[in-house]
């Protein structure tokens, strides 16, 4: 996608405020390219679900504005949500309704005339095939996510939002479900999922938004974000255990593992000078003797424990 | 105008009906039946004839109303109650339609029903009475009328509960009272003269009597006074609804 054109979704100091005066969301900016795969994490609470609920018209916002691909969402509202297809959070079905009925409506709801073939196309690609002249109730809990991707994708949209579309999923769905997601990222739909999981976001997304206390603390491309706050931990093995670090060392504040086998130095993996080579004549001067060397780099999880620690820090202030 | 929109939600409910066909038709058909054969058969074969009409004849339109007013208001009620108990209400409040291209999809659903309905009450009616329809036109209009001002109504009770016992709460302690009191199975004027006074503060009163009028051209008010209340009605429902639509009343926080 040309990195210059305009965004699909434009989210401005987005606010939300709860009738019981809980402020959900605070001054939210956000853009989310035409055609990305963009997964908001952030932990229970953070305001994901009202977000995306005010993108799609559940929740009406306080203050702030949304345009989505370029209308705004009160003042041109039907072009605005033609556009959108949602799977909610929640597992919420009509009981009595037949499968293929209750994907067609979704589609009328969207304006569209009825297209049975596209339906039944739609359903197969779900592995719903079989199913459609069932009732909701009769379908398993995996089954029912299924028939909300499908009624959410009914009106063929071009943004598809996934509120934690993997919760409580099982490992078939899951691989499922994200091949159907690089099947529409290939159709060139821009898909937006939530999750708390870090794997997941780190599996899929091309970019990831942390969000924490209604507020976006972190968006940039999953690389960029996981390099610009991703520490490397060099752990050295030792071939005798020492007592102490000795004082030659102390510039770079190692950790001794309580048996004195293990050194570990943290060190940041953007900065010019890592300090490894400077480490490493340190330890041959101090005469220590190395056994074995190895590297980790930390996971978003870290990185987002960080991130939402230090931005608890900062409210307490 | 979404009419797709409009089409799949009314035809949606259609065939909830559908499915509950026995329920939804046979039910107002036994106890029609049954009120037949209780007032037209015991009490009519004691007070003959109201106002020069024979009794079985005189309680048709009371017993149509009754069925249309409990009838709309439960089909409507329950119709939007349900996808909110449910959460499926969702997909409707994020679809590109307006609150009132949902209500002209919930509402005329309810009310078609209720249509269905009283026209069923109406055949099986026949078969127990001599019927006669003096204004065919009026009737039709009352009918419809009355249909479209009690889904209205029941589709504000439905998005005001939000629980069962709410959902059944009006239609229990307010309609059917007043349904019972309003005049179904007698006219007014065999009341005490107390009471015929109370009974002018019950609106189905002037429902049932205008509807009355229309069969038999016999009223216990004037038709337009009639006319005028179930108008007045409607404007109420659809101002109330309105204010719904400005505030997102209960379907968007
Ligand atoms: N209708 C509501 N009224 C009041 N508070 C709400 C409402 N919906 C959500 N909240 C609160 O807003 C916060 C954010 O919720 P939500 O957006 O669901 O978070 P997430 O999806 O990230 O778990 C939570 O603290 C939640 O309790
Ligand atoms: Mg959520």
């Amino acid at each position: 996608m040309n990195p210059t054109s305009e965004p699909i979704i434009r989210v401005r100091g987005l606010g939300k405020r709860y009738a019981n005066g809980f402020t959900a969301l605070s001054n939210v900016d956000l853009d989310i390219k035409e055609g990305e795969i963009l997964a908001l994490l952030g932990p229970n609470g953070a305001g994901k679900t009202t977000l995306i609920s005010t993108i799609c018209g559940l929740v009406e916002p306080t203050s702030g504005s949304v345009t989505v691909g370029g209308h705004d969402i009160h003042k041109n509202f039907r072009e605005a949500r033609s556009l959108i297809g949602l799977v909610p959070q929640e597992l919420a079905i009509a009981p009595f309704d037949v499968v293929a009925n209750t994907v067609r409506l979704s589609r009328g709801l969207f304006g569209l005339a009825r297209n049975d073939v596209y339906i039944e196309e739609l359903l197969g690609r779900l592995s719903l095939g079989d199913k459609m002249g069932n009732i909701m109730q009769q379908l398993s809990g995996g089954m029912k996510r299924r028939v909300l991707i499908a009624k959410a994708l009914a009106h063929e949209p071009r943004i598809l939002f996934l509120d934690e579309p993997t919760a409580g999923v099982d490992v078939e769905l899951r691989k499922d479900m994200w091949a159907i997601v690089e099947q529409l990222r290939a159709d060139g739909v821009t898909i937006i999922l939530t999750t708390h999981y870090i794997e997941e976001a780190e599996e899929i997304a091309d970019r990831v938004g942390v969000i924490a206390k209604g507020r976006i603390i972190a968006i940039d491309d999953k690389v960029n974000l996981m390099s610009r706050f991703g520490r490397k931990q060099l752990t050295i093995e030792l071939r005798d255990p020492c007592d102490s670090v000795p004082a030659t060392l102390e510039p770079f504040s190692l950790e001794r593992s309580s048996d004195g086998r293990r050194l570990v130095y943290s060190y940041d993996t953007r900065a010019d000078r890592t300090g490894i080579t400077s480490l490493l004549q340190a330890l041959n001067s101090a005469g220590l003797q190395l056994k074995d060397l190895s590297t980790t780099q930390s996971s978003l999880e870290d990185i987002f424990v960080d991130m939402v620690a230090s931005d608890n820090d900062g409210a307490v202030e | 105008m979404n009419v797709e929109g409009i089409k799949a939600i009314y035809f949606n409910e259609m065939r909830r009906t559908r499915n509950t066909l026995l329920q939804s038709i046979v039910s107002p058909v036994l106890s029609t039946a049954l009120y037949f054969v209780v007032f037209g058969g015991a009490i009519g074969s004691r007070i003959q004839s109201v106002e020069g009409v024979d009794y079985g004849l005189f309680i048709v339109p009371g017993l149509m109303m009754l069925s249309l007013l409990t009838q709309s208001i439960s089909n409507a009620s329950f119709g939007i109650f349900f996808p909110k108990f449910t959460g499926t209400i969702y997909e409707v409040m994020s679809a590109p339609m307006s609150f009132f291209e949902v209500i002209v999809g919930y509402v005329g659903a309810a009310a078609t029903k209720s249509l269905i309905i009283g026209t069923i009450i109406l055949i099986t009616a026949a078969f127990f009475v001599d019927l006669r329809i003096a204004h065919p036109v009026w009737m039709v209009a009352f009918l419809v009328l009355t249909c479209i001002a009690f889904s209205l109504f029941g589709f504000i009770i439905g998005l005001w509960a939000d629980n069962f016992e709410k959902l059944q709460l009006i239609p229990l302690i307010v309609i059917t009272p007043l349904v019972f009191l309003g005049g179904s199975f007698y006219s007014i004027d065999m009341l005490p003269e107390f009471w015929q006074k109370v009974t002018l503060f019950n609106p189905v009163v002037y429902l049932i009597s205008g509807f009355r009028w229309s069969f038999f051209e016999v009223a216990d008010v004037p038709v337009g006074l009639s006319l005028a209340m179930i108008a007045g009605f409607l404007v109420l429902c659809l101002g109330i609804v309105w204010w719904m639509f400005k505030t997102g009343y209960k379907l968007r926080s």
